[in-house]
């Protein structure tokens, strides 16, 4: 059996997100070879080789494949995908973009977000927002997954020496053009990787106060995230909104500030290992869900963990 | 300019679903259903383009059994012109869904797809790009903003660090987010005069698809359990429980 992994990367690093993904691959127990598709994305290849447990790094540099437009992607992915049993990618923005493309170009049903291997044809992967598992079988030939990085730990991203091999076939569909990006640069760790992450929502009131979270995360080395209330208020940017339809996290540590939790929050960031929240309201449903709760003013319990951390 | 915009019947946001004791599926007896959030800002943004005289047909399309219908007059009630059911006994997996919108895209050649980004009960993120494959059409997924101009739509999508705009060549698909746009109630008078409107009914056989099954979900149940926590008095005591206790800070 074999199976391709899906890089997710920006042209110049590999993401943890695909060794992630490896490690789901691992679980199934096929042969693994992982696709870079980008430009001048060299240095990613580079590292995708030195992933443990990979046997060849396919790359396609290319223009037509800078801004990973779905429509090309997909088209690449299909055909080289073809000559494998699975094909895998991590359930990031990104690769959900273009994946669902590829099942339907190769005629298969995609399985979503994964967080299990129960046998070759056997997943499991949560639904209903997290609330119900379900165990799903599949008839095709042919498996397209993306997997819930939170459910598996990182493959080693050293030690492996996999062939690079680079892959001539460019695929434009002219069907799009990118136009241009605004996203934002930060020095903190990434929401779905950091092993600590804080979070604010409504309760924060607007996205000065957000300033009052920086403390801390800088202190523990923190992401931070937010709930849809706090995003949509426009406090923070989109992709911090974690939860069922934003980012998923299974942090060591995760603070739920002036979030009440509701079920599309609490899917986003149950699997954490310790969670604490903070909230005045003390019948927070937040709470049914931290192992440490804090019934306080956010105003005033900020400032003080700040200063004890 | 047609717009075409697919909606589903869910079961409402605020109802927490539960497996059923024998795990055979989630029991979803006596539960709210409603239209997918997320179809409901598609149809919204279609009659916004309406409105604003870009559109000049919207069209509600919902793939299930008859009961979907109330999901269509809702959409039909919110501005949206006509509908169409696409009748299956049941639910039916996003491929086969993208493979029977596909077919009234043939039908009805719009200009512009729109659905939501997810189905909130089966969480797949597939449909809309399933679709664009199938139609050969490019895809903005995951939009906070959606622009037509002659022949083009402009679409900034919500990524990893921020937002991408991409322009797509029309006919194009688009899947919607949260930040797209903020729908309207439906007014009485708008969800009587829903009840007059068209509303068409094909059978898979009409569009050429043969409804087939490429996944069986073998069982359902709950998630693993958390364990009951504690309140703390004080900050103190949180520092102290984080440090000693639960160990994840030092
Ligand atoms: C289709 C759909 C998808 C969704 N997806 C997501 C998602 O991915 N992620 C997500 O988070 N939500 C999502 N939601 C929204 C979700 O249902 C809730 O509306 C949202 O999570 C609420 O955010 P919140 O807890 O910040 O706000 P609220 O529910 O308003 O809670 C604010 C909390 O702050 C507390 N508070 C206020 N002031 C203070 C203070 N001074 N000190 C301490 N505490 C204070 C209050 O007691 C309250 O509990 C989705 C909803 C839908 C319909
Ligand atoms: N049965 C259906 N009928 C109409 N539209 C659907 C159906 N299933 C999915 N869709 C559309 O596809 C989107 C994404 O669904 P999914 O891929 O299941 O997460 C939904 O928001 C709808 O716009």
């Amino acid at each position: 059996m074999s199976t391709l992994v899906i890089a997710e990367h920006d042209n110049s690093t590999l993401k943890v997100s695909t060794l992630n993904t490896v490690a789901a691959a691992q679980a199934m127990g096929a042969d693994i070879d992982i696709l870079v598709a980008g430009a001048n994305c060299g240095a990613v290849a580079t590292a995708a080789a030195a992933v443990l447990g990979v046997g060849k790094v396919l790359v396609a540099d290319n223009a037509a494949y800078e801004h990973q437009l779905a429509e090309n992607i997909s088209l690449l992915v299909a055909e080289v995908g073809a000559g494998y049993d699975n094909i895998l990618a991590p359930a990031t923005p990104n690769c959900k973009n273009f994946l669902p493309r590829v099942a339907a170009l190769l005629d298969v049903a995609q399985i979503s977000d994964i967080t299990s291997v129960e046998s070759a044809d056997t997943f499991q992967r949560p639904i209903y927002a997290g609330n119900v598992i379900a165990t799903v079988q599949s008839a095709d030939a042919k498996k397209v997954i993306t997997v819930r990085t939170t459910a598996y730990d990182a493959a080693p991203g050293e030690g492996g020496s996999a062939t690079i091999e680079s892959l001539d076939a460019v695929h434009d569909a002219g069907l799009s053009s990118f136009v241009r990006e605004e996203v934002a640069v930060s020095d903190r760790p990434e929401l779905t990787s950091a092993s600590v992450v804080i979070s604010g929502g409504r309760g924060m009131q607007n996205g000065e106060n957000f300033k009052l979270l920086d403390g801390i995360a800088d202190k523990l080395g923190a992401a931070i995230g937010a709930s849809r209330a706090a995003v949509d208020a426009g406090f923070v940017p989109n992709d911090m909104q974690v939860g069922q339809t934003g980012k998923i996290v299974a942090p060591d540590l995760y603070i739920a500030v002036g979030i009440s939790g509701a079920i599309q929050h609490l899917a986003g960031m149950k699997d954490s290992k310790v969670i604490v929240a903070i909230n005045k309201d003390e019948d927070a449903p937040i709470f049914q869900v931290a192992d440490y709760g804090l019934v306080a003013d956010l105003f005033e319990a900020l400032p003080e963990l700040e200063a004890k951390l | 300019m047609k717009v075409l915009v697919a909606v589903k019947r869910v079961v409402d946001y605020n109802v927490k679903v539960r497996a059923k004791a024998d795990g055979s599926d989630v029991d979803l007896n006596n539960v709210k259903m409603a239209i997918n959030p997320f179809c409901e800002i598609a149809v919204e943004e279609a009659v916004r383009l309406k409105e604003a005289g870009i559109a000049t047909e919207v069209i509600a399309v919902s793939v299930g059994d008859k009961s979907c219908q109330e999901q269509i007059r809702t959409s039909l009630a919110l501005g949206a012109d006509r509908g169409i059911q696409v009748e299956t006994g049941g639910s039916v997996e996003p491929l086969v869904v993208a493979k029977l919108l596909k077919g009234v895209i043939d039908k009805e050649q719009p200009q512009l797809v729109i659905l939501g980004k997810q189905s909130i009960d089966g969480d797949n993120n597939q449909t809309g790009q399933m679709l664009g494959a199938l139609a050969n059409m490019g895809q903005g997924t995951f939009a906070s903003e959606v622009v037509v101009e002659d022949g083009h739509v402009n679409v900034t999508r919500e990524i990893d660090g921020g937002l991408q705009t991409v322009r797509l060549t029309l006919p194009a698909i688009v899947t919607t987010d949260l930040r797209l746009n903020e729908p309207r109630y439906a007014s009485l008078p708008n969800i009587m005069k829903a009840k007059k409107k068209q509303l068409d009914v094909y059978t898979p056989d009409d569009l050429g698809v043969a409804v087939t099954s490429h996944l069986t979900q073998v069982k359902v149940e709950p998630p693993a359990e958390r364990k009951a926590g504690i309140k703390v008095a004080d900050v103190d005591e949180l520092v102290d429980k984080l440090k000693n206790e639960a160990k994840v800070i030092s």
